[in-house]
Formats: C-alpha cells, structure tokens, sequence
C-alpha cells in the first residue's frame, strides 16, 4: 500500500496568487497543486499525495489559532502517514507557516513533517529540532533541487530507515548530538587532528564549544529582615534513604522536603551525589547546603524566614536541557510561594 | 538552574567553588566556596572555627542578595 | 629509557589447580589465589569467576580492570609504591597476558561502578568485551569505613593482577613490542625538525573513588609532574577506581595508554614525543588555578609546538581543562583535547559545563547519558541490582526480565577519554 502524503503550500505555490492574496484563510484540495504536484510524481510507486492544503500567509501568521484550527481538522480527517510543507525559501511568513503547521502537527498528533528553508529563514529554528527541513536556496529557483531531496527524507522515513548525517542527506541539522562508533579511536583521532594542526592542513573538531545565555540580574531584596530565603542545592542532600529516588549522575528530577521543623539537615539528610568524595558532606550534611546557618540567620532577625521547602537534585552529570528543565519548574513555585530571595550551592 | 529562577526575576546567589564555570554559565551573584566535597565548610579546621567560616560565608550570600548589581559580582 | 612489552596471546582462561599458561590457555589455581588475597584481613571471601568475549554474561558491578603482567628483566615487578617496593620503572622486559584481564567487582563502595556486558549490543560499547576476563569478586568484612573498603578491593585487584602474571614468567611471547626513547637532548638532535608534542593526562583527584596513584602517591597531593611515557606504560599509574564507570581510566587503560601509544607510533616519524605530563583535577579554584599554570608552564619548558590533553570524569574537570588549554594557545601552544559530553539523553543540551573560545580541536568520546538497551544475560557475575544506585542508572532501570536500560555512564570504558574506545558523536 502507498503511504499517504499532505501537501502545505501558500497562496503563491498554490496558484491561487501573490502578495494581493496573503490574505486568505486555508482551503484544502483533493488535488496535486504546485509543488505537490511534482513532489507527488517523486513518490513513484510507494507513496502519494492525497491533498493540498493552501492557506495565506499573513492570514497564517495573523490568525495563527484559527488558521491551524482548520488545518489540524483536515489533517486529522484525511489521516495521512506525513505531512510536506514548503519548501519556503527564504520567505519569511511562509517559513514561519510552515513551522507553525510542522510543530502543531508533530506536538498534537505525532505525525512526522518534512520541510525545506533556506538557512537563514526565520522560521527555521522554531521548529527545526522536530520537524526535517531540508535545506535550500534562497528563491525557488531552487525547486529542480530541494523537492528530490525531500521526496528521498520522506521515502526513507516512511521505511523507518535511519537518516544518515544532515550533510549527506541534505536537510539542516536538527542539534542532536548522537553518540555513534568512529573506525578509528579516540587517541587516533586525537593525533590525526594535532598532526593537522601542526601542519597547518585544515580539521575539524567534533566538539564545537557550547554557547551559554546571560540573564540580567533581579533586583536586589531591600528589606532582609521582612525577606524568605530559599535554600536549593545540586549537591544531591536527599532525606535518608532517598525516598524521590533522584539519580546519582545525569539526573532527571529534583525533589523538594518540608524543612520547617527542622535546625539543620545534619541528622536526616545524606547525599546521592556520584561526582564528589560524599564523606565529608555525610558527616554533616549543612556544609553542602547550609540550612543550621540560615535557620540561626531567622533567629536573630537578619532574615524574615527560611522557606519551608528546600530543593534538591543532582549536579553531576546532569544535562543542562534538565537543569533549566528543574530551574523553571522550581523558580515557578518560588514565585508562586511568594519567596524573596534564593541561595543556590553547588558542589 | 540558577539562571531560570532569575529569570522570574527572583535576586539568587551561586555559592560555588568552580566559579569559573558559574561565570561561563551565567550566574550573577556568586559567593566563592571552599572546596567541592565540602563548600560551605571545612573538616580540616577545628569545630568552632568551621563554624565561624560557615558563618560568615551564608552572611555574605544574604549581602548579595541585599545588594544592587548590574554585572556578575562576587561576594 | 627501553621497555619490551612481551606479549603471550591469551586464547582462553581456566580456573584449575596450577597456574600456567599452555599453547595460550591461562589456567589459574583458584585456591592459591583466594587464599593469597586473603592474607589481608579486610578481606572476609573472594569469589573467581571467568568471562569469555562473546558468551552472554554479564560483569557489574565493576570495580577496576587490570592486565596480568610479570617483568622478568629490569627493576620493579609489579606495582612499585603501591604492592611492591618502590622502584624505577620504564626499562625492562614484561611478559604481558595478551588478552587476559582481571576484573574486579563486589559490594558497591560508591556510585561509581560499572558494567561489562561480554556479547551483543552492550560488548559494542566497552573495550573489555573483548578481553578473557578473569573475575574477582571481593566480599569485605562488615563495618569497613567506606575508604578502607576502596583501598582493600583497590589492592586486591592489583595482588590478583600480579599473582595471575607469574604465570607468564618462562613463557615466549608471540610478539614483542619495543618502546625506546631517550633524553630529550638525544631525541631533539636526532630529529631536530620534527614538532615536539607533550600528552597531558588529567587524573580526577578529588577524594574517595576519585583519586589516581602514582608510584602509590596520591595524585591530590601532587604537583603537575613529568614522566616517560614507558613508566606509566609499566605500571606506574593505577586507578583509583575513579568516577563514572563510563570514563574512569581503569588500571589496565593506563597500562596500555592508547594515547601514550599512537603518540609513541609518531615519535620520529611525525612528531618528536616529549612524555606525559601528569595533572591532577582538584577540588578547589586556588588548586585548579595552580594546577593548570604549573601544566602550562611545564609544556612551555619543554619547548611543545604541540600538547594533546585528555580528561578524566565530567562536570568541574571541564573546567580544569579548558583553563589548560587557553593558556597553552595563548602562549602559541597548539592543543587537541579528549573530553565526552553530557548532551542529555536527547543529545541536545550543551556538551560541556564550561566554555573557551580556545578550544578550537576537540575530540569527543561520546555522551555519556547516551541511553543504551541491554538484552537480559544468560549469567550475571556480581549483582545486576546495583545498577539502581550507579551513576547511569535509576530505579526501575532492570526489568524484570533481566533486561537493562542505563546511560553509557554506567558502561566500564565507554567513553575512555583518553580515547581508547572508538565512541564520538555527530550532529544530527
């Protein structure tokens, strides 16, 4: 049985007209029109395109949330095994369409979407970790080019083949860093790339160094006093016996324990932390996350209170896609509980 | 994780050892520790002077919190 | 200095009444041996156990590997300053059991520990699926503090490893590999235009289960220091058995540097190779400063045009060795560094805890959340409920069907960041 394709395009690749009619909200076509047209003459004899949904491209970004309204429902009614957008070039409105319908239907419906953008399109990073967007040029000259190489994702895809490498396949790279074996070890490696070096011939790191983003720094508390102070910690103090099972290394959730009756940590709390000499923190459990000083801090009057929950996860190893995961999750509570000031320790 | 709970505009203080890496990742307000097995304390000194030291380095965390800053600054 | 490295190709381990070596079957006296490590106190029973490449077994949770080796020609047998009497090493002959290695596994003392599936999917991702693994499972007695219980299997393992290697004593080897290097005066005048380039190999030095030995001495407690690359070739670092299972430099890993020896595979062809440079990975900033000046400053008088450095473990090292490298490109030192990532189980966090502009040549080894499915095993040696609690693992990790799902972390050798696995990653 041929597997079953839906085509996005806009106003312009659907003939219905250029600019004058950006305006117009989705229809949907039992037909090949456009780029659908071709792409379906791809497929030869394992797949098909089954329609052609054709929508405005400032109505879709105008009118996002009745725009996909209407597109999910065809969509869901026509069942197809993948949807195709594009390619947009590097047409802004009509790349951001794409990704907009690419996400709604991965997120929703968990159905897979190929698309083509040229890289600097604007709607290419929303959406390119999901969806595969092949690259292209900048103008639709580039069409001869851009459809054979989607028709080849999407054959592949449909045979739940692995892709190869982004380069080989031609689609832009999705940012998942995927642990493979190399022919040659590491060591090799490592002085094939020096002798490169040393010799000035070109080489490329398998490493590119990450990037980190900066957030300005809030206001400061101006009344301590009157202030509630949080304690969170990546140290891994967990309650004895670590009743939340956080992880030792590479961990996937945090957990938080009522310590409004409590002096110290020291007495009840250990750490599950695999990344440090856990002795010491053991002995006294206050010195990776100093509760006995805050809560001695809340006696005198230096501060107004110690937040009855203290945090706690894992550093060690831990990716920094589940430490801003724990950071937004536990600051949204802090938030919430109306907390004044945190301090955060790190081993 | 520091970082995301500024973000909601939360004033936050890193005590951390590597401050290097606080640095690199973001943290704003950041108080130095003593080592990474033990940062807020030190086994090695005598009982009532660990406590000083535990002290004084949680009192200089709430002075960061307590101040006003426009760039990373340690406290 | 000139070492011979003697190898007897080991086709097959036996547990019997001699130890021997025959036509390349080792065949270990079992009772001599646990007796033998029994001499120390600490030590309540030892189990032996052998595993074959290919046979569906599985090892966890593991402790350290280690080559049996005996040297039959040259000072210092064993493991001087640790097992032995102190010693220089790095000249000589050693008759090394191609092949064979010993293994050792027994109550979890950390989180740090690993698994060594023998066949299929799991054998892909550690070096020692491929190796005839001679087991040693050490039951300690009860109430031992957590460091002496390190210590105690550390040292067994070691003694295991020794006594496995008189077997090779009077046996011809069936090839022998020379390693010969002078001082560095000789070396630079007999190849005056070849690029000198310096291996700087990170120990994570930060307390129990994270420390390295060198000649018995503790890595925290060192400075930066200098060795041929033939002592550390002849046993002069051992493992600690430090961090994730994933990228602890177990002892047999340091015996067989792999870094160590595709540098030596250029000396004089290629590259003038200086040596290794020891450095320790500690725990505090005023150390890691320290530390990394003092590294710097060795590669600057040893005149490097070139300095390859590998890291141990992850998270704060990243640190230790980006701060290396900057200052080595910035005083016109050209650096390749080893390091795996933590990419997170979807490949998509950033890699590292750190960042520098410098690090233009990086090899990766892998990311060691990188979640791997292993088939149930038909035997495990040592206790597959400790994956719940090792670094790698969760709980709920083994299903009940024996199978298991855990990170690279928990998978001995995985991602060697002295690259002697073949792991790296790609962008998707």
């Amino acid at each position: 049985m041929k597997f079953k394709v839906l085509y996005y395009v806009n106003q312009f690749f659907g003939q219905i007209g250029g600019e004058e009619e950006a305006g117009m909200a989705p229809v949907f076509k039992k037909e090949n029109i456009g780029p659908a047209l071709g792409f379906n003459g791809l497929l030869g004899e394992e797949g098909e395109v089954v329609g052609t949904l054709i929508c405005g491209d400032n109505y879709f970004n105008e009118n996002k949330e009745e725009a996909l309204e209407y597109i999910m429902n065809v969509i869901k009614e026509s069942n197809p095994d993948i949807i195709v957008a594009g390619p947009a070039f590097n047409a802004g409105r009509y790349g951001m369409a794409c990704s907009g319908v690419a996400n709604a239907v991965i997120d929703e419906l968990n159905i897979p979407v190929v698309t083509g953008m040229y890289i600097e399109n604007p709607g290419l990073d929303s959406c390119r970790a999901k969806a595969i967007v092949v690259e292209t040029t900048d103008s639709a000259a580039g069409m001869r080019k851009a459809l054979p190489v989607m028709a080849n994702i999407v054959k592949k895809l449909m045979k739940n083949e692995e892709l190869g490498l982004p380069a080989e396949e031609g689609y832009i790279s999705q940012g998942k860093r995927l642990t493979v074996l190399s022919d040659k070890r590491g060591s090799r490696r490592a002085v094939d790339m020096l002798l490169a070096r040393l010799t000035d011939e070109p080489f490329e790191t398998e490493l590119p160094m990450p990037v980190f983003d900066k957030v300005d720094p809030a206001p400061a508390i101006k009344d301590l006093s009157k202030s509630t102070i949080a304690l969170v910690t990546s140290g891994g103090m967990v309650p004895h016996g670590n009743p939340d099972r956080i992880q030792s290394a590479s961990a996937q959730k945090w957990g938080k324990y009522d310590v409004s009756g409590r002096e110290a940590l020291t007495g009840e709390y250990c750490t599950i932390h695999g990344g440090f000499d856990p002795v010491y923190a053991n002995e006294i459990p206050d010195r990776v996350a100093p509760l006995d000083m805050l809560k001695e801090f809340q006696k005198e009057g230096v501060i107004g209170n110690v937040f009855e929950y203290f945090y706690t996860t894992t550093g060690t190893g831990t990716s920094v896609g589940n430490s801003i995961k724990f950071g937004t999750e536990i600051g949204k509570e802090l938030k919430e509980a109306g907390v004044d000031g945190v301090i955060l320790t790190s081993t | 994780m520091v970082k995301e709970i500024e973000r909601y505009g939360i004033p936050i203080v890193h005590m951390s050892t590597i401050t290097t890496i606080s640095e690199s990742v973001g943290a704003n307000r950041i108080v130095p520790t003593i080592a990474i097995p033990y940062p807020v304390g030190n086994p090695n000194l005598p009982e009532n002077e660990e406590y000083t030291l535990r002290k004084k380095m949680v009192e200089r965390a709430l002075k960061g919190l307590n101040t006003e800053i426009k760039e990373v600054t340690q406290f | 200095m000139k070492l011979e490295l003697r190898r007897i190709h080991i086709k097959d381990i036996q547990l019997g009444n001699e130890t021997t070596v025959k036509n390349g079957v080792l065949t270990v006296n079992k009772e001599e041996l646990i007796s033998k490590l029994k001499e120390d106190e600490r030590i309540k029973d030892v189990k032996l156990d052998v595993a074959r490449p290919g046979e569906k077994v599985r090892i966890i949770p593991v402790k350290d590997v280690i080559e049996p080796r005996v040297k039959i020609e040259g000072e210092g047998n064993g493991f001087p300053g640790v097992s032995t009497k102190m010693a220089q090493l790095g000249d000589g002959k050693v008759n090394v059991l191609y092949g064979a290695a010993i293994v050792t596994v027994g109550d979890i003392v950390g989180f740090q520990e690993g698994v060594v599936d023998m066949w299929g999917e799991g054998a892909k991702w550690t070096p020692f699926s491929q190796t005839f693994n001679l087991v040693v499972d050490i039951i300690p007695v009860e109430g031992l503090a957590p460091h002496v219980h390190e210590t105690t299997v550390r040292l067994a393992g070691l003694k295991a490893a020794e006594f496995v290697g008189e077997a090779g004593r009077s046996v011809e080897p069936d090839e022998v590999l020379v390693y010969e290097m002078g001082s560095h005066a000789e070396e630079s005048k007999k190849y005056p235009d070849l690029p000198k380039v310096a291996y700087v190999e990170m120990l994570i030095s930060q307390g129990l289960l994270h420390d390295g030995y060198i000649y018995g001495v503790n890595s925290q407690l060192i400075l930066p220091t200098l060795l041929h690359p033939n002592e550390e070739l002849d046993g002069a670092v051992i493992s600690g058995n430090c961090v994730a299972a994933c990228d602890k430099i177990t002892t047999y890993q340091h015996q067989n540097n792999s870094a160590i020896l595709d540098l030596y595979a250029e000396h004089g062809k290629t590259i003038n190779f200086l040596g290794v440079i020891l450095t320790p990975e500690l725990t505090t900033l005023e150390g890691k400063f320290r530390t990394c000046d003092y590294t710097a400053k060795l590669c600057k008088s040893l005149g490097a045009d070139g300095v390859i450095i590998s890291e141990e473990g992850y998270g704060n090292p990243d640190s230790d060795l980006l701060m290396i490298c900057k200052r080595l490109e910035d005083s016109g030192i050209k650096t390749v560094l080893i390091t795996d990532e933590c990419s997170g189980w979807d490949g998509m966090s950033q890699p590292l805890a750190d960042t520098a502009k410098e690090a233009i040549a990086v090899v990766s080894t892998g990311n060691v959340s990188h979640v791997v499915t292993l088939p149930p095993a038909d035997r495990v040696i040592g206790n597959d409920k400790a994956i719940a609690t090792l670094a790698g693992g969760w709980e709920g990790c083994l299903e009940e069907d024996g199978s298991l799902k855990c990170e690279l972390n928990a998978v001995i050798g995985a991602t060697s960041e002295i690259g002697y696995h073949n792991c790296t990653v790609k962008l998707y």
